[in-house]
């Protein structure tokens, strides 16, 4: 919010004043770096995600420090939360023998998870998962297990076999469908994945900031009274869907990572 | 491209727009005014409404079908209900996509 805090600061940018609506632009998204280690430049983004490490380490850390048989306080949130993962993402696509994925799933979820809060807490207010640069990471890390395990576990003939030909599929049709699902499987899967993270994120932070803008905007002693209350309300709303959709996308991406590794196991039935 | 030149022209001098225009293009998000892409209609907002046509079918067939099945089998609302929001997911998808490329395909 560079420059439209520039804007605002000014003080007097208000509708009838002169100034058109400082509407959200891609420039909001690009934060000028705090500071350098070496080479890594470190802005908002940067420092929101090493913050949700540490929060989700440290929520995991104190719940299941000392378990106890009959748990209380921390590790009740925190069994909730992995029984979740376990039994809603987990088992229907891995089953019980795939239990050996459960801490990495967990931290795939919650670690998206909080990292879209931060979008609605307030001096945050920024989801570090709308800059590209962050799912494209994590969707790459799970096209790399899936890629890795299906090769390793079937051949890479064998796992190419599993992705290109679905079971059932005549032999009429394979000159058509193997370069289609290679081309799905193997390239669409990790776009998809990572721009469906991405654009919740973005379209959900540019709402947010047109309704605020709009709510300073309007404010003046005229009607734009009235308009910026109504938009006041509408911010309200928009920020109750975004927590649906911040905890949604948590869950369909981490979902989806389950079944594609569920793929490189055996071939989907 | 000499009509198209003509003809904004005209626009101009008959509703006097040229100040509107001007500050259209110096408002519009991430683009340097670039006159083909901006004069007539705002293409980044075209291509959300076209992408949000498919996706919109998709999502009122996938939770018209939901509400139809727990009618039918109310024991089975469990299930259905999870699998909808994974449907309702990579649905909306489709459409978030449409949203987000106008902010960086210019």
């Amino acid at each position: 919010m560079n420059h439209v805090v520039a804007a605002g600061a000014a003080g007097s940018c208000h509708i009838f004043s002169g100034c058109g609506f400082p509407s959200p632009s891609i420039e909001d998204f690009y934060f000028t770096p705090l500071f350098k280690v070496g080479p890594v430049a470190f802005g908002k983004p940067g420092l929101l995600l090493l913050l949700s490490t540490l929060i989700v380490v440290a929520f995991f850390f104190a719940a299941f420090r000392r378990p106890q048989l009959v748990p209380r306080g921390a590790q009740n949130l925190g069994e909730m939360g992995v029984l979740f993962v376990r039994d809603q993402i987990l088992r229907p696509q891995l089953g019980k023998s795939g239990d050996k994925w459960l801490p990495f799933l967990v931290s795939l979820f919650f670690f998206i998870w909080v990292n879209n809060i931060m979008g609605i807490i307030p001096i945050l207010y920024f989801p570090a998962m709308s800059k590209y640069g962050y799912p494209v990471a994590l969707a790459g890390m799970v096209w790399l297990i899936y890629m890795g395990l299906g090769i390793k576990k079937q051949g890479v003939g064998g796992y190419f076999r599993t992705l290109a030909i679905p079971s059932g599929s005549p032999w009429w049709i394979l000159p058509l469908l193997i370069p289609i699902e290679i081309f799905s499987n193997v390239f669409v899967r990790p776009f998809t994945l990572s721009v469906r993270l991405f654009a919740n994120m973005l379209a959900g932070h540019v709402l947010l900031l047109v309704f605020s803008l709009a709510t300073w905007y309007l404010l003046t002693f005229s009607i734009g009274l009235l308009f910026s209350a109504t938009s006041f309300i509408v911010l309200i709303l928009v920020t109750a869907l975004e927590v649906l959709v911040q905890a949604l996308q948590a869950f369909i991406f981490t979902i989806l990572t389950a079944t594609y590794i569920s793929g490189a196991y055996e071939a989907a039935h | 491209m000499q009509h198209l030149v003509h003809l904004h022209h005209l626009l101009y001098v008959a509703s006097g727009a040229r100040h509107a225009l001007a500050a259209v293009a110096a408002s519009t998000p991430g683009t340097v005014g670039n006159p083909i892409y901006y004069h007539i209609v705002n293409l980044g907002a075209l291509t959300y409404g076209l992408a949000a046509i498919g996706p919109g079918v998709g999502i009122g067939l996938i939770f018209g079908r939901t509400i139809e099945s727990i009618a039918r089998q109310p024991e089975a609302a469990g299930r259905v209900t999870g699998l909808m929001w994974i449907g309702f997911a990579l649905t909306e998808s489709l459409a978030l996509i449409g949203i987000a490329v106008p902010f960086f395909i210019k």
